[in-house]
């Protein structure tokens, strides 16, 4: 009895509708081929629906006419090939024992597709591929990592026949390229396809090229030019170069960028002159030992501030020519096609006198018979058609409101809370430096239309309140940092209750 | 229409004796139907015997020429109870269902059944839904099996054994009067093998004949004193001893290994695979099924052939019962049979194994292990290096996978019409404050978890609004309660509606009407829209409910509009109107739908037809990265991305292009009042010539306002 001889295991971790299905049959109908024989099992029903799936494949020869006892579900500790459909299922594969280093390849595709739990959180609650590749790296015997999705669109077809092509790179099976070849081209759909995206991924895991896991595109930080070839702009840039330094430039470039863009070059001076004016007390608290860590935060949350998303804004942007082909490019519109959008917006009443001038604003406000009969013919939801003369005209015209800006309602609230919320930070900024740049920081918590800001400003301003109670304490800044952190990982605030009460408890 | 086409597959159902078959296991038992002569076969579509029906559904051809019935019944009851064609005539049949979910549905038409015994051979083939992967509560089949005194097989998990399986079940079923049930694992049920085909069989009598020529025979009536005086004695006295001595003499259980050993292992058939594996591990078994230690495979796990165990157990110090699931029921029998003959084998067991989960080759292996130490400890040998996972996942990078390896469950598909019923379910709790809600089985099952995280308890298919009967009270809020319209034809329509009307039950009841049963795999059902030439489709749900007597009944035949599922939620929840507050929420299942109308639409934009797709988008540079729509929402294709912008910290929505256009995220985004995010994009394929000439003078002059503005803005992008 020869008890050493075993067979190939290889399991498959995808999410429904991925394909791993057609995966796996492809494997087995090629060992099948081969004269080997093979067994597949799989838990479809609902667990197909989106939800992460295993399908498991044995494989061995038979022996003296007698077929193998093939077994139905994978052994951790004893899987020589794992296929992962998307980075975390790999992960997850890790998590299940499924790979060691003594045997496993793990082939797995770098992309993600993010689970309902990453999404929903209001901050950024997606998952780090490095912790990923650094458990790859010790329980792998051998990783084949890279974006398997992107190139399996890129030759029409569709993730698992990347996969496919892999697995034949990766040269793990006794088998040729050509039995693989053969069992894409007997499965008999999209098979030119298929066998395009195996080719390439073939390739790709032949050379054994692996390409660096990001968990963010990086932020594009320019150092500003010098000149743009307009006078007003050039103006701007002058300031900027002559008043900060140079490693504060490149973010405070950006914020510049959008407060113009926002309005016009004369608010990317007013921006300036705000700036500058921080940066004069960042200096006078010795900011230069940190980095001016606090004009370089205040340089973005200030950006952000003022160029807060009001009706102008969004009609602006959405009539733009350039947004016209970002519609194109997302949906893939190919030249001859034609494309239309329809907005849908909901307009309240707030937007409305929102727009108007300050005193008027003030006065419907107060009117509430009227307010309350206008908000009736105002508030409700509508589909915009941008691409058609009418729809097109009603957002210009909308946008064309930018010179009156200043002297609206809401840019005068905006105005407000932006002077309440640097005069928080500045009154820490002698005494707390770190406090005061988390103070800056809360500005993130801000953002969001109608409801979802108003949520977003009574977070920022829980949040912002905890500032006096941590104003004694050197780690105060560290405090506000998880305060925020809190207040972006629920929607009810929960996280930030919870939270509050431990900076209460500090004081106590 | 069934989700998938399992047209290829019936081709394998053609093959003739000799011919290899190549598939999946559930389509291999519907081959060894057709090869064991069945008359009619009938059942209820649930994981993992879905396919079974589906592909029955497709194989009419084949059917029609064997002579062989078939139907999707409405229920497992349905299907068990059609098991009576059996018992006055000499009727092969077969019914499947999920188990043990459908098994509980079946059990009152399954104790009739068994009392009454049966001549024609009655097959019930379970698709047992237990361990991972499972979508029901986790209990045995066997309890079924010993309370009405039927027979149960649990047939080695390769295909050759469970299609021997069926044919050995209508003999057994025939030879011992009663019926027999079949159980077969999710993973069986999916696995890929192969068996030689033998002819397909016509039933030995007919349908037709039976029913031409009825018999009646008062003895098979289950009435006192039959079911008592006859019909209890022969279950002990004929019945039993007739089906041991089949098992006996047939061979139907299987032994392993050398005829001797000190120890041996008794296991369940579906147990033997893993517990192959677990020895080949330790070093006791080869990959072929060569065992050193010697195995006793209950191939029929009910009842026990007790001179079959006394015979194994005899001689060796100690056998090892592998039994999975629980209660041990088999391995209390084995105690008392072995300790009835005064033989004094130890019998190990649920000692060492776990109570519950899978029995897996992993479990196996330790298992047997501590059995092996404890009872034979020289054939654990030198003991090789057995596999293990352990010093891997002990290491702290693995470990730490943890924090981010997202749960991922099961959940709506992209485009479900079911995700704006309870979004705006969502938004109805944001004005009057959170309900008591009581959901069903189903997709919509999927509300319970995030984003949506509704519903309070389930308590089977169709009972839903049942389930909240007893807050039939005077209060300031009413119960919702939620069924789909496979649960309400299913069942809900007596069970929970009828219940609502007779006793005047003020709350709220969401039927989602998906136009199939969605969870199964899309089956036709008697609501469906389609027309399905075999079947009675296009019977309406609201005509239904307001036929048994619901007068407060709102159908919506479009769900996407979520303003209007809000608005008529609340109206049921303030309405004044005595009894249920009945909606019928209707849209198509999406998966359903694309698999319809997708290759249409290719076809027609190959044909040069014009067409248009819809598909909607975010504006990336007006989405905050709050996130409030995927919390509306969760629509797999409604995701997230970075941007480079160094002034955004948090990522922002983003539609992929799996979007199917459903208009959910927009719908939400305005009821909700979210944000100017969201845009639809219709795409004109090979646009006309009026298209083109009106896209050219609107695009000349929305260009001549875009530029101008262009050339006047000052600004650095």
């Amino acid at each position: 009895m020869n008890t050493y001889e075993r067979p190939i295991t290889l399991a498959i971790l995808a999410m429904g509708g991925q394909g791993g299905g057609v995966l796996a049959d492809w494997v087995v109908s090629m060992a099948e081929a081969q004269g080997w024989v093979a067994q597949s099992t799989s838990v479809p029903g609902v667990a197909q629906r989106t939800g992460a799936t295993i399908y498991y494949v044995e494989m061995l020869k038979p022996s003296d006419g007698r077929s193998p006892v093939l077994s139905l579900m994978p052994t951790p500790g004893d899987v020589d090939i794992v296929l992962a459909a998307e980075f975390m299922e790999a992960g997850r594969s890790m998590l299940r024992g499924l790979v060691t280093p003594d045997r496993t390849t793990l082939i797995a595709s770098t992309h993600r597709s993010y689970a309902v739990g990453e999404k929903e959180v209001p901050g950024d609650g997606i998952g780090d591929p490095l912790v990923v590749v650094a458990a790859a790296g010790i329980a792998a015997k051998h990783t084949i990592a890279f974006d398997m999705q992107t190139l399996a669109e890129k030759n029409g077809s569709v993730i698992s026949s990347a996969l496919f092509g892999a697995l034949a790179g990766a040269a793990v099976l006794p088998f040729e390229r050509s039995a693989f070849e053969d069992a894409v081209r007997s499965g008999g759909k999209g098979v030119d396809a298929s066998l395009r995206a195996f080719g390439a991924a073939f390739e790709r895991a032949r050379s054994g090229a692996t390409e660096p896991v990001v968990r963010r595109v990086e932020s594009k930080m320019e150092m500003p030019p010098r000149s743009v070839g307009q006078q007003q702009l050039d103006a701007l840039l002058e300031r900027l170069h002559a008043n900060l330094p140079e490693n504060l430039r490149p973010m405070a470039y950006a914020g510049l960028s959008k407060v113009v863009d926002w309005q016009d070059a004369r608010y990317g001076n007013e921006y300036l002159d705000r700036l500058e004016a921080l940066h004069a007390l960042d200096v006078e608290a010795g900011g230069a030992a940190h980095g001016f860590a606090f004009t370089d935060t205040a340089s973005k949350y200030l950006a952000n501030a003022m160029a807060y998303d009001d009706v102008v804004r969004v009609a602006d942007l959405k009539t733009r020519a350039s947004r016209f082909d970002r519609v194109r490019r997302e949906v893939g519109a190919r030249e001859e096609q034609l494309v239309y959008t329809t907005e849908y917006m909901h307009p309240r009443m707030e937007e409305v006198v929102g727009s108007m001038p300050k005193s008027m604003g003030n006065w419907l406000i107060a009117n509430r018979r009227l307010y309350d009969g206008m908000g009736r013919f105002v508030n409700k939801g509508r589909r915009v058609r941008t691409g058609t003369v009418f729809w097109f005209m009603a957002l210009y015209m909308v946008s064309a409101l930018k010179p009156m800006r200043r002297g609206m309602l809401r840019h005068s609230i905006e105005m407000e809370h932006v002077a309440h919320w640097l005069d928080v930070a500045k009154g820490q900024l002698p005494s707390n430096y770190p406090l005061a740049v988390q103070a800056l920081a809360t500005r993130r918590l801000v953002k969001g239309y109608s409801d979802t800001h108003s949520r977003g400003e009574a977070k920022f301003d829980r949040v912002l309140s905890a500032v006096p109670m941590l104003a004694g304490r050197t780690d105060g800044g560290e405090w506000l940092a998880r305060l925020v952190l809190a207040a972006l990982a629920d929607e009810a605030g929960k996280a930030l209750e919870g939270a509050l009460s431990t900076v209460r408890s500090l004081s106590d | 229409m069934a989700e998938r086409s399992f047209a290829r597959e019936v081709e394998d159902l053609k093959l003739g004796a000799g011919e290899v078959f190549r598939g999946e296991g559930i389509l291999a038992i519907t081959k060894a139907l057709l090869q064991s002569g069945v008359a009619y076969v009938g059942g209820y579509q649930g994981s993992p015997i879905s396919h079974l029906m589906d592909v029955l559904a497709d194989a009419k051809p084949v059917l029609d020429e064997l002579g062989v019935h078939f139907e999707s019944s409405a229920s497992e009851a349905t299907a068990a109870a059609m098991l009576a064609a059996s018992v006055n005539y000499p009727l092969r049949g077969a019914v499947t269902w999920k188990s043990t979910a459908g098994t509980n549905v079946a059990s009152d038409a399954l104790t009739n059944l068994a009392s009454s015994g049966v001549k024609g051979g009655a097959l019930i083939i379970l698709g047992e839904d237990y361990g991972e992967g499972s979508s029901i509560p986790q209990e045995r089949s066997h309890a079924f099996a010993m309370k009405s005194q039927m027979w149960l097989i649990d047939p080695r998990p390769n295909l050759e054994s469970i299609v021997k399986s069926v044919e050995d079940g209508f003999a057994l079923s025939e030879a011992s009067n009663t019926p027999v049930m079949l159980t077969v694992r999710i993973r069986a049920c999916h696995v890929h093998g192969q068996f030689i085909a033998k002819d397909n069989k016509r039933p030995a009598y007919s349908m037709k004949e039976a029913l031409e020529n009825p018999i009646r025979d008062l003895s098979r009536i289950v009435l006192p004193p039959m079911s008592i005086t006859v019909h209890d004695k022969e279950k002990l006295t004929q019945r039993w001893p007739a089906a041991v001595n089949f098992i006996r003499d047939q061979k139907l259980n299987e032994f392993f290994g050398p005829d001797e050993g000190p120890v041996g292992i008794v296991l369940q058939g579906g147990m033997y695979n893993s517990v192959i594996r677990g020895l080949q591990l330790l070093g006791l078994a080869d990959s072929y099924g060569g065992t050193s230690i010697p195995l006793y495979v209950l191939n029929v796990t009910y009842p026990l052939v007790d001179d079959e165990l006394a015979r194994f157990c005899q001689g060796k110090s100690a056998v090892l019962m592998v039994e999975e699931g629980h209660p041990d029921y088999i391995e209390q029998a084995v105690n008392t049979s072995l300790r009835r003959r005064d033989i004094q084998t130890r019998v190990a067991g649920k000692d060492r194994l776990p109570m519950g989960g899978d029995y897996t080759a992993a479990v196996m292996m330790k298992g047997i292990e501590s059995f092996l130490t404890e009872f034979a400890p020289p054939l654990l040998g030198n003991r090789p290096p057995i596999p293990s996972a352990d010093l891997v996942l002990a290491s702290p990078e693995v470990k730490s996978l943890a924090d981010v390896v997202p749960a991922r469950p099961a959940g709506f598909c992209t485009g479900c019409p079911e995700r704006p019923i309870f979004a705006a379910m969502k938004l109805v709790e944001k004005e009057m404050g959170t309900h008591h809600i009581s959901a069903d089985i189903g997709c919509h099952l999927f509300s319970t978890l995030p984003p949506f995280n509704i519903g309070g308890s389930t308590m089977g298919y169709g009972l839903g609004p049942a389930s909240a009967s007893a807050f039939n009270v005077d209060a300031d809020k009413r119960p919702i309660s939620v069924m789909g319209d496979g649960g309400f034809w299913h069942n809900g329509l007596s069970s929970s509606v009828g219940n609502a009307v007779f006793n005047k039950h003020n709350g709220v009841i969401m039927i989602v009407d998906n136009h199939y049963a969605a969870a199964t795999g899309g089956q036709d059902i008697l609501s469906s829209r389609a027309n399905n030439p075999l079947r009675s489709t296009n019977n309406s749900i609201t005509k239904a409910v307001k036929g048994i007597g619901a007068k407060w009944v709102r159908q919506i035949d479009r769900t996407y509009d979520v303003g209007k599922m809000r608005d008529t939620l609340r109206a049921a929840l303030t309405s004044t109107e005595e009894g249920p507050k009945v909606i019928v929420a209707s849209s198509e299942c999406m998966l359903n739908k694309q698999r319809r109308e997708k290759p249409l639409f290719s076809k027609s934009v190959k044909d040069g037809k014009r067409m248009v797709r819809e598909r909607f988008g975010v504006d990336e540079d007006t989405c905050t990265g709050d996130h409030a729509c995927i919390r509306l929402s969760g629509c797999p294709s409604l995701s997230l991305k970075h941007l480079d912008d160094p002034l955004r910290d948090d990522p922002v929505a983003a539609i992929d292009n799996s979007c199917v256009g459903c208009g959910n995220c927009g719908e939400v985004s305005e009821a909700a009042v979210l944000c100017p995010s969201f845009y639809r994009a219709d795409i004109i394929y090979n646009p006309s010539r009026t298209d083109r000439i009106v896209a050219r003078v609107r695009s000349a002059v929305i260009g001549f306002f875009q530029q101008r503005r262009r050339v006047r803005r000052v600004s650095f992008v």
